[in-house]
C-alpha cells in the first residue's frame, strides 16, 4: 500500500474548502465594523476562526496521513473517550446560552457534543462492519440503539436538545443498511400528525383520519380480507390515541421556549419582537438581499446586528442578504452536491464499515443543513445547531472536518484490502 | 449482502435533492417575489434625517427683517424602538400626563409603528436645554431641531400670513411634503412657499439594533443638501403699515396703499388686525379658533376679499369712459334735477365740477350717454351695445377680474356684462333705464378696496398701473415677477385724468369739495369720496392719491358700517395716512389723536340700517 498512489476525491475536498472559506468571510462581515477590520484581530470571531481553520486543515492532513485502519480499530475507544467527555461535561460543563455543552479549558472551549457525532458513526460503522454482525438479530438491533441512544442522552441532559436530536440522522444510514422503511413512515407519519393535531381540532383530524381509513379499505382496497379490518383499525387507533396524546407531550415534555418557536413557526403566534423576533429578523435580512445581494459588507441588517447568533446558528441570513438569492443558490447547491458525492462515494465502498461510516456522515451533514437553513428560512422551529463548516465555532469546525476527512481517508483507501 | 439495498441509495439522494429544492423555492420566494421584508429591512435599519433648510426671511421695502426664525425642536419617537421606558419618569420630565402619553404614543403607533413621527411639537430651547441630559435614558425618542417662524413687529398679519402644517390634502397633492412639514398656509408665506421653503436635503443614517446610528448609507451617496429658503424683499412700508393699523386698531374696514409708479403696495391691512405671532407655535391652534370665531372675522382680508359697490368713487371712471366715448366733453355740464337723489349744490358745469361735487344726476346722464349711444334704434340693442363697450373699458381699470398681486384668495369684484343682464331680464328685457343705479356705483357693480385703490393709483398715473404687488424680488438673485413690471394702459386720454385728478384736488381743497378733511398742509391731495350701501350703516370710503403732480402714494380707506359717508372718516384717515408717509411723521397731533381713538363703526351684531344718507 505505501507504494499506491493515494487518490483523495479532490470534489469532495474542493466543496468542503468553499464551504469554510465562503463560510468564513461571512462570519467576517457578520461581526465587521470599521474598528474591528483587521482579518488577523484575534479579539473577533472571524479572527479566532482563522485560528480554528488552521487546526481543522492540520487535522485534515493529520487524517490523510494515518492509515485508515487505525480509525476502525481504536472507534470504540473513541467512542467510549467521547462518552466519558460527556459525563464529565455534566460535571464540570460551562453554562453557556442554557446549555451546559463546553468544559473550559482556559485558552478554548471544547464542546464534547460536537465530537459525539463522529464518534458515534465510526463506532457504529465498526460494529455494523463486524463480520460477525446479524443486523436482522433483535440483540443487535438493542445495542445499536444503545449506541445512539446513550450519547444522545447525555446531550439532552445537557440541554442541548438541537444536538441530541442529530442523532435521529443516524436512522437514513441504518435505513441503507435494510432498516425497515416502515420506521420512516411512522416517523414522518408521527410528525405530520403532530403539527395537524397543534393547528386544527383534534376531533375534526381525527374525523378525517377515519374517511382516510375508510376511504382506503373501501375504494383503494380491491379485496378485503378480515386481517385488513384488523390492520387499519389498528393503525387507526394507534393515529388517534397518538393525536389525543400531542396536547400532553406538547404541554409537559417541551419546554416553553420550545413550544413558543412550534407556534411561531405554525403562525399560531405572532411576537416579532418576543419569541418570534429571531425567525423575523432573519427572514428580513435573507429578504432584503434580492436576487444578488447587497455586496459583501454591505449588509444593513447584518451590520446593525438585528440577528442574534448571526456568525454561529443564523450565519445563512449574511449569505442571503449580502450575496442574495444567487449566494444563497450556490451555497444550497454546494451542500447538495456535497451530500450526494458523499452517498456516491459511499455506495463504491467495498467495506461496510466505510460505507456505513459514509452515510453516516452523510446524514449527519444533511440533518445540520436540513435544520439550520429550514430554521433560517422560516421552515422548521428554531433548533440551535450550527451550519457544517460555515458557521463560526471550533469544537464544530474541527470535528465536522474530522468526521468529513475520516471517510475521505476511507475512500482513498478503498481498493486496500482488508 | 453489501448491495442488497444499495437501491435505497437513490431514494437517499432524492430526498436530499428535494430538501435542497424546498430552500431553493423558498429563498427565491422571500428574496424575489415577496417585497415585504426589503421594506421592514429598510425601515428598521436606516434612519432618514431630514435636513430641513432654514425657511426664507422677509423684509419690508427699506430693509427692516419682518419675519424670521428662531429654532425649536420636536421630539420625535419611533414606537417600535421605544423600550424598557420608564414612564413614569418620562412623563414627569416632560410635563405631561399619564392618559397624554398613551395618546400620544397611539398616535404615533397607528401612524407607523417602524418611522418616526412627532411626539411632542415645538419645545422650546429653554425646555429642551432641561432635559437635553436625560434624553438618552429613552430608546426611541429623539430629537429633531426645526424653525419656528416669529415676526419682528406684530403687523402685516394678512400680507405676511402664517405657515402651519401640512394637512392631508398638501401630503396627497404634492409630494415633496411629508407629515409634520410646515407650509405656508396664507398670505405672502402661501403665495411664495416655493421660494420661501427652500429644498429639504435628506441624511441616510443606518442604524444598529440598538437605534444607535452605525455610519451613513452607502457612504452618503443618497444624501442631498439642504437648500436655503429664499429671502423675500417686499415693497412694505413696515411703519407706515404699523401706523395704519394703529390708526385701525379700534375700528373695522381696510387701508390699501400703493405707489402709483411702480404698484408696489405700501400697506395693506384688514382691521381688526392681530398680531402674526399669535398663530406661531404650540399657541397657534386655541389662538386660531379665537380669531376664527370672532365676530368681527379678524381673519377676512378685507381688503382683497370684500367685495363692496363702490358708489360715488366709481364716479371717476364713469367720467373717463365718457370722455374717451366722446359722449361727453370736459366741459359738459348737466342739470342737477334730482332725477337721482343728490344733496344741495349747484349744477355741475364739468366733468371735474361733477365730480368735485359728486352729483348724482350729472353722472346719471353720462351713463345713459355711454350705454345708450344711439348707434341702434333698438334701444335694447344699443344697450347691450353701450354696456359691452363701457364693460371692456372698466376691465382695462382693473375692474370685473382679479387683479394678479402676488396674495391668496383675491377677488375679482363684478362688472356686469350682458350675458349677466340677459339671464335677469331677457335679452330685449333691459336697457340703460334698468341699469341706470351702476352709474354711481351701486347696482351690481362690484369692487374690492385693492381695485379702489389701484384706481386712485391710475388717476395718479393719469392713465395707467403696474399690477399692485408686495415682492420686490427674492432670492440671491434678485429674481422679479415680469408680470409687475408690465404696464397696464386703460387707453384713455392722459388729458382727461389731467381733468379727473383736477376735480379730485377740489374734492379735498376746492369750495363745495366734500372731503375737506383728507387736507394735509403743505401736500396736494386729491380724492373722491364714496359710501357703500350694504347691511347695516354705509361704509365710509375714500379714495386719494397725493401729491397731485408727481404722486407718491395712492389709497384706499374703508370704514365699516360708518355713519357719515367718505368725507367724515375715511377722508381724514386717508390723509393722515399720506402725511405719515410723504412726510415721515404726521404734525397734526391732535387730528391724529383724534381719530387714531375713536371708533365710528357700528357695534356688532348688525341690525339694521340706521338711516339711509345721500350718496356723495
Amino acid at each position: 500500500m505505501p507504494t499506491e498512489k493515494i487518490r483523495f476525491d479532490w470534489i469532495t475536498v474542493a466543496l468542503y474548502l468553499f464551504l469554510v472559506l465562503f463560510g468564513w468571510l461571512n462570519i467576517y462581515a457578520a461581526c465587521y465594523d470599521e474598528s474591528h477590520a483587521a482579518i488577523l484581530d484575534f479579539s473577533c470571531q472571524h479572527g479566532k476562526q482563522l485560528i480554528w481553520m488552521g487546526v481543522a486543515f492540520l487535522m485534515a492532513l493529520c487524517v490523510m496521513l494515518i492509515k485508515p485502519r487505525i480509525f476502525s480499530n481504536i472507534s470504540y475507544i473513541i467512542y467510549g473517550s467521547v462518552i466519558v467527555l460527556l459525563i464529565l461535561t455534566l460535571f464540570i460543563g460551562t453554562v453557556t446560552n442554557g446549555g451546559q455543552s463546553w468544559i473550559d479549558f482556559g485558552a478554548f472551549k471544547l464542546q464534547p457534543s460536537e465530537f459525539a457525532k463522529f464518534a458515534t458513526a465510526l463506532a457504529l460503522a465498526k460494529y455494523v462492519g463486524d463480520i460477525n454482525t446479524d443486523l436482522k438479530q433483535r440483540q443487535t438491533q438493542l445495542v445499536l440503539s444503545a449506541m445512539v441512544l446513550i450519547p444522545s442522552l447525555l446531550i439532552l441532559l445537557q440541554h442541548d436538545t438541537g444536538s441530541a436530536l442529530v442523532f435521529t440522522a443516524f436512522l437514513l444510514a441504518f435505513f441503507r443498511e435494510g432498516l425497515s422503511p416502515y420506521i420512516l413512515i411512522i416517523g414522518a407519519t408521527a410528525i405530520i400528525l403532530f403539527i395537524a393535531a397543534l393547528l386544527i381540532n383534534k376531533f375534526i383530524l381525527i374525523g378525517i383520519l377515519f374517511v382516510l381509513a375508510l376511504g382506503y379499505l373501501f375504494l383503494w382496497l380491491s379485496k378485503r380480507s378480515a386481517k385488513d379490518y384488523w390492520h387499519i383499525a389498528i393503525i387507526f387507533a394507534a393515529c388517534c390515541l397518538f393525536t389525543l396524546s400531542v396536547d400532553f407531550a406538547f404541554q409537559h415534555v417541551l419546554e416553553s421556549h420550545q413550544r413558543d418557536r412550534i407556534y411561531v413557526l405554525l403562525g399560531k403566534i405572532e411576537d416579532p419582537k418576543g419569541v418570534g423576533y429571531n425567525v423575523d429578523q432573519a427572514k428580513i435580512a435573507i429578504g432584503s438581499g434580492g436576487l444578488v445581494g447587497k455586496g459583501f459588507l454591505n449588509g444593513t441588517i447584518t451590520k446593525a446586528d438585528f440577528v442574534p447568533e448571526q456568525e454561529t446558528d443564523f450565519i445563512f441570513c449574511t449569505v442571503g442578504e449580502e450575496w442574495g438569492f444567487v449566494g444563497g443558490l450556490i451555497v444550497v447547491a454546494a451542500y447538495v452536491l456535497l451530500l450526494i458525492r458523499l452517498i456516491f462515494l459511499a455506495e463504491r465502498q467495498r467495506s461496510t464499515f466505510a460505507r456505513f461510516y459514509g452515510y453516516s456522515v452523510a446524514s449527519i451533514l444533511f440533518f445540520h443543513f436540513f435544520i439550520n437553513i429550514g430554521m433560517v428560512l422560516g421552515l422548521v422551529p428554531v433548533i440551535g445547531i450550527p451550519l457544517p463548516f460555515f458557521s463560526y465555532g471550533g469544537s464544530s469546525l474541527i470535528a465536522f472536518t474530522l468526521l468529513l476527512f475520516i471517510f475521505i481517508r476511507q475512500d482513498a483507501d478503498r481498493n486496500a484490502l482488508f | 449482502m453489501s448491495n442488497q439495498y444499495s437501491n435505497r441509495s437513490g431514494i437517499v439522494k432524492i430526498i436530499f435533492l428535494v430538501v435542497g429544492i424546498i430552500f431553493v423555492g423558498r429563498l427565491s420566494m422571500l428574496q424575489i417575489f415577496d417585497k415585504e421584508y426589503k421594506e421592514k429591512a429598510k425601515n428598521q435599519s436606516l434612519r432618514n434625517i431630514t435636513q430641513y433648510p432654514a425657511r426664507g426671511l422677509m423684509y419690508d421695502r427699506n430693509g427692516q427683517l419682518l419675519v424670521y426664525n428662531e429654532a425649536v425642536y420636536d421630539l420625535m419617537v419611533i414606537p417600535r424602538m421605544v423600550k424598557n421606558l420608564d414612564t413614569n419618569y418620562f412623563c414627569q420630565s416632560l410635563g405631561i400626563t399619564r392618559e397624554d402619553f398613551e395618546e400620544r404614543m397611539h398616535k404615533a403607533y397607528v401612524y407607523s409603528p417602524y418611522s418616526a413621527s412627532i411626539f411632542m411639537k415645538q419645545i422650546s430651547k429653554e425646555e429642551f436645554g432641561r432635559w437635553e441630559n436625560i434624553l438618552y435614558k429613552f430608546k426611541g425618542f429623539y430629537i429633531s431641531k426645526r424653525t419656528l417662524r416669529l415676526y419682528s413687529k406684530p403687523i402685516a398679519a394678512h400680507v405676511l400670513g402664517y405657515v402651519g402644517e401640512v394637512n392631508e390634502h398638501d401630503i396627497e397633492t404634492k409630494p415633496y411634503y411629508k407629515r409634520g412639514d410646515y407650509i405656508g398656509k396664507s398670505g405672502l408665506e402661501a403665495s411664495y412657499e416655493n421660494q420661501l421653503r427652500g429644498v429639504k436635503g435628506q441624511k441616510i443614517m443606518q442604524v444598529d439594533v440598538h437605534n444607535r446610528e452605525i455610519g451613513s448609507y452607502m457612504h452618503g451617496q443618497f444624501d442631498t443638501m439642504a437648500v436655503e429658503g429664499m429671502n423675500l424683499y417686499t415693497t412694505l412700508d413696515a411703519d407706515l403699515q404699523e401706523y395704519a393699523e394703529k390708526m385701525m386698531a379700534n375700528k373695522r374696514g381696510c387701508i390699501v396703499a400703493i405707489e402709483p409708479s411702480t404698484g408696489e403696495v405700501l400697506t395693506l391691512l384688514s382691521a381688526p388686525c392681530y398680531d402674526p405671532n399669535m398663530l406661531v407655535g404650540r399657541i397657534r391652534g386655541k389662538n386660531f379658533v379665537k380669531l376664527n370665531e370672532d365676530i368681527s372675522k379678524p381673519l377676512f382680508n378685507r381688503a382683497l376679499q370684500a367685495q363692496y359697490p363702490p358708489g360715488s368713487i366709481f364716479k371717476v371712471a364713469q367720467a373717463m369712459i365718457a370722455l374717451q366715448l366722446g359722449v361727453i366733453t370736459p366741459n359738459t355740464g348737466f342739470v342737477c334735477d334730482k332725477v337721482l337723489g343728490c344733496h344741495n349744490h349747484p349744477s355741475a358745469r364739468s366733468v371735474a365740477e361733477a365730480i368735485k361735487m359728486s352729483c348724482n344726476p350729472y353722472f346719471y346722464y353720462t351713463y345713459r350717454r355711454v350705454i345708450q349711444q344711439g348707434k341702434y334704434k333698438n334701444i335694447y340693442k344699443d344697450s347691450r351695445y353701450g354696456l359691452t363697450v363701457w364693460r371692456e373699458y372698466m376691465l382695462r381699470f382693473g375692474f370685473g377680474q382679479r387683479l394678479d398681486i402676488d396674495l391668496p384668495n383675491v377677488k375679482a369684484g363684478n362688472i356686469p356684462d350682458t350675458s349677466f343682464y340677459n339671464k335677469w331680464y331677457g335679452k330685449d328685457g333691459w336697457a340703460f333705464r334698468t341699469i341706470y343705479s351702476n352709474s354711481i356705483g351701486q347696482g351690481e357693480v362690484e369692487v374690492v378696496p385693492l381695485q379702489m385703490a389701484n384706481l386712485a393709483a391710475i388717476v395718479a398715473n393719469r392713465g395707467y398701473y403696474y399690477t399692485p404687488h408686495l415682492v420686490r424680488y427674492y432670492g440671491p438673485d434678485s429674481t422679479r415677477n415680469p408680470i409687475y413690471y408690465e404696464k397696464h394702459e386703460t387707453g384713455i386720454n392722459k388729458s382727461y385724468f389731467d381733468i379727473a385728478a383736477r376735480g379730485m384736488y377740489d374734492v379735498v381743497h376746492g369750495a363745495g369739495g366734500t372731503a375737506h378733511k383728507a387736507a394735509v398742509p403743505g401736500i396736494s391731495v386729491c380724492g373722491k369720496t364714496g359710501t357703500a350701501e350694504n347691511y347695516g350703516n354705509d361704509h365710509s370710503v375714500f379714495i386719494a392719491f397725493a401729491p397731485m403732480d408727481n404722486p407718491k402714494i395712492a389709497v384706499a380707506v374703508y370704514v365699516e358700517n360708518a355713519q357719515g359717508g367718505g368725507g367724515t372718516w375715511a377722508a381724514p384717515i386717508a390723509g393722515l395716512i399720506i402725511e405719515k408717509y410723504i412726510k415721515g411723521e404726521v404734525e397734526r397731533k391732535d387730528v391724529e389723536e383724534y381719530y387714531m381713538n375713536i371708533n365710528p363703526c357700528q357695534k356688532l351684531p348688525l341690525t339694521k340700517r340706521v338711516k339711509k344718507p345721500q350718496k356723495r
